[in-house]
């Protein structure tokens, strides 16, 4: 029992549980004294909020701070003694390469659980009338599809950026190591109570939450309302943390402009996260306290208005989809010059791109709200500033054609991913327009045009730079090479999977489908293509099963691969993989530019230097 | 931190440790400004030019709380910066005594004396939606406060060394910057209702 209870994830579960039960019953005790009718909601909200705090004390996240607060010494993050081995991973780790592992696992567990959600509802959707859900779960469903993939998109960027940043920078750990395991922790119980919504009766509203209609459905919203509050703080702090460190622990030499371009990206990146993420945790906490105490801000009955809702809600969520894309776009700009070994065409530029799509992101929001009875002179700027994020994406698109053009490409798997996602990221952006203008949006919009669209961004900007980097970097964490042959296999099979099932939604969603709906009418015709469609969806869940065995099976039996594999100039494989304790053991010197691949006579871009802290040193 | 460690790596010093802490700190009062700002946008969305009934000499009186409270904030991060212990105690007690009378006159006073409650349209809404979210925020503050006041009673700061003052002081200000916003949006702008 002891031995369970030193696993600080299994602390925290059995904690959130005893919190909850407390906060339920609190709330339901006060109910009695003070002798109101009892009501569950107070109850399962304030018990949600609860538990999720208890999570985090029961993991023990707390502890250094309440040490600090009271005053006495903690040690520095470097020195904490940490358990050896997988048990590690299961419990606080202040080691930013151990967190990025946990926002990995947590990643992809969640990427399972929301796409096993759309295949549970594409079945339903592959033949007309209503098979074997009811129409609430069906909306619950589509709901956490989006909410939970969002949340593990979330967790992959910081996976990637939070064990990548600091060695492409040359550091020893994030600049607040503390707050960057917190950052982690507090979205695991978040991602738990979006999950629990479904036991409180799910929701009706999809992943949007838009009053009045959550402000009338089932409770399951509140469980919804908080998870995303929880991940939100998660985000909001990685950012914090990430701008501070791309801008305080650089190594010598490297300025701005020779600072890869994949900090260039997460910085852009983590500055939306860091701003825009309040306004969707506002938003949804005037709902849940609308919905608690009856304050009238969007039931226009009450004097509200749910217009307010949507632009407080778009501000965050339309830049959201550039917090998801700009570190993707990042890890395409980053490992191209590796595998075509060509400098980056335009470096200057391509770093001042993801700063223009990040700043006229936040000019963008209304757009998702052309056709819902928004004020009409904010339809047309809304249009223009839309159109305008085409201009900096075009940036990188010259770009990485230029660094191509000529290259002598190595078509290993994590290249093949980054074509793949080139190509449907292109897909994505010019389809985009059609939605962006007011006048065809207007016909198109609420359809599965705006979901092929939309897979399309998020499948080319985020999961597809997500898993050339999973097969670029995992030799660094493991040692060894996941297997090629399974890996095309898996390119192969998700390329043409999502290729039929985005055109397929975007072909049926012109012709008229609607999104968001149950059921069809068997007279539209569109039967087959939605069968094509559900059995493409398969295709694509059973790569990212391939995806696991490999990652599963590599882990003990893939080629060794200690040195460095892809022969790439970035300080992080001049060490040996898997990444040593502390990275590097001396200075990082940088004196060359990142990405002069196959030029005669460039300098390298960085000079390990020989280890100075454990040789001694002369009293000063 | 004793003395006799040598050669600390720069990454580890206090200097560069707290000039990073510093872009930690605006970075996260950058962040909380935003929802603020929501807030700002959620009243103006839904009053426009007009704002809630409330009793003009609460709000202020407790404005005034605020704002004084603020100088000897200032006060007490000069007295330590200083190497002034005594002076950082006393200070930074009244700060606190004025944050806390702060609370009783918004969530105490005013809150009762308001002759809407917070399901009475959207000034109810948001009369105490942006009230509670700050009376939150003051409330953290004091709770900051409390644990400097205390470590300070022990002599954990000095002069060179008094990051978590620092830090307490800029928040402080930075909900009162808050509530010069707020003040004039609740209590002063427009028709009242």
């Amino acid at each position: 029992m002891k031995k369970i209870l030193s696993i600080g994830m299994i602390r925290g579960l059995l904690a959130q549980v005893v919190g909850m039960a407390i906060g339920f019953g609190l709330v339901t005790l006060l109910q009695t004294l003070t002798g109101q009718p009892l009501k569950a909601e107070p109850a399962w909200v304030v018990g949600g909020f609860i538990s999720a705090l208890s999570f985090l004390t029961g993991l023990g996240i707390f502890n250094d701070w309440f040490r600090m607060a009271r005053g006495d010494e903690v040690p520095e993050p470097e020195e904490v003694e940490e358990p050896r081995g997988l048990r590690r991973y299961w419990g606080v780790s202040y080691d930013h390469k151990v967190i990025g592992v946990q926002y990995a696992f947590l990643s992809l567990f969640l990427l399972a659980m929301g796409g096993s959600f759309a295949l549970i509802f594409r079945v339903e959707l592959a033949q007309a009338g209503l098979q074997f859900l009811s129409f609430n779960l069906f909306n619950t469903l589509i709901g956490l599809h989006g909410m939970v993939l969002i949340a593990s998109i979330l967790m992959g960027i910081s996976a990637i950026s939070n064990y990548v940043i600091p060695l492409i920078i040359g550091a020893r750990d994030m600049a607040f190591p503390r707050l960057n395991a917190f950052s982690f922790w507090v979205a695991v119980p978040g991602a738990l109570l979006l999950v629990f919504s479904l036991a409180l009766g799910g929701f009706e509203t999809g992943w949007t939450g838009y009053p009045p209609l959550s402000v009338r459905g089932p409770m399951g919203v509140q469980m919804f309302f908080l998870g995303v509050w929880f991940v939100g703080w998660s985000s909001i702090l990685g950012a914090l943390n990430l701008i501070t460190t791309i801008l305080r622990m650089r190594s010598k030499g490297m300025g701005y402009f020779r600072m890869p371009i994949l900090a260039w990206a997460v910085l852009s990146t983590s500055i939306i996260a860091l701003t825009a993420t309040q306004m969707i945790g506002l938003s949804f906490q005037l709902v849940l306290f609308e919905r608690l105490l009856g304050m009238g801000f969007f039931d226009p009955a009450q004097g509200g208005n749910p217009i307010l809702f949507q632009h407080l809600f778009w501000f965050y969520s339309h830049p959201a989809v550039y917090i998801f894309v700009l570190p993707g776009l990042g890890v395409v700009s980053e490992l191209l010059p590796v595998f075509v070994r060509k400098p980056l065409f335009g470096y200057r530029w391509v770093a001042m791109s993801s700063f223009g799509i990040g700043l006229v992101g936040f000019l963008v929001w209304a757009h998702h709200m052309f056709a819902a009875g928004m004020e009409e002179y904010l339809r047309v700027p809304f249009m223009y500033s839309t159109l305008l994020v085409a201009v900096p994406t075009g940036v990188k698109f010259f770009s990485w054609t230029a660094t191509i053009w000529q290259g002598r490409m190595r078509l290993q798997t994590p290249m093949l991913f980054l074509i793949g996602a080139i190509v449907i990221f292109l897909l994505g952006g010019i389809t985009g327009p059609l939605l962006g203008t007011v006048s065809t949006d207007l016909h198109a919009t609420d359809t599965y045009y705006v979901v092929g669209h939309f897979h399309a961004t998020m499948f080319g900007g985020y999961v597809f730079p997500f898993f050339a980097a999973l097969y670029y970097w995992y030799p660094k964490i493991t040692g060894r090479r996941m297997s090629e042959r399974l890996g095309k296999w898996h390119f192969w099979l998700l390329f043409i999977g999502f290729m039929v099932m985005s055109l397929g939604q975007m072909r049926i969603g012109l012709l008229g489908m609607r999104r968001r709906i149950a059921d069809y009418d068997p007279a539209l015709g569109f039967q087959l293509p939605n069968l094509i469609i559900t059995l493409a969806g398969f295709a694509v869940a059973l790569s990212v099963l391939l995806l696991f065995i490999n990652m599963f099976r590599s882990a003990r039996k893939g080629e060794p691969a200690t040195g460095n594999l892809w022969e790439s100039r970035s300080p992080e494989w001049q060490i040996p993989s898997p990444t040593p304790a502390h990275n590097f053991s001396g200075e990082v010197v940088v004196t060359g530019d990142p990405y002069d691949y196959g030029l005669e006579g460039a300098p390298g871009y960085v000079r390990l230097e020989a280890d100075l802290t454990h040789s001694p040193q002369p009293a000063d | 931190m004793s003395a006799e460690v040598p050669a600390l790596k720069p990454a580890h010093s206090y200097a560069y440790k707290l000039r990073t802490q510093r872009i930690g700190l605006w970075l996260f009062i950058l962040s909380d400004a935003f929802m603020f700002g929501g807030l700002l946008v959620t009243r103006f969305y839904l009053l426009g030019n007009r704002r809630p009934d409330l009793d003009q000499f609460v709000g202020l009186i407790v404005t005034s709380v605020l704002l004084i409270s603020s100088f000897f904030m200032n006060r007490a991060e000069v007295h330590i910066s200083q190497g002034n212990q005594r002076g950082f105690i006393t200070s930074t007690l009244i700060t606190m005594l004025l944050g806390i009378g702060f609370l009783a006159g918004v969530i105490g006073v005013e809150w009762r004396m308001a002759h809407f409650g917070p399901a009475d349209g959207p000034q109810g809404a948001v009369f105490y939606m942006m009230t509670g979210m700050h009376a939150f925020h003051v409330l953290t503050g004091v709770i900051f406060l409390a644990i400097i006041l205390r470590n300070g009673l022990k002599g954990h700061y000095s002069a060179e060394r008094h990051w978590a003052v620092e830090a307490a002081a800029n928040y402080w200000h930075f909900v009162d910057v808050v509530w010069i916003f707020f003040y004039p949006a609740l209590y002063l702008i427009g028709m009242a209702i």
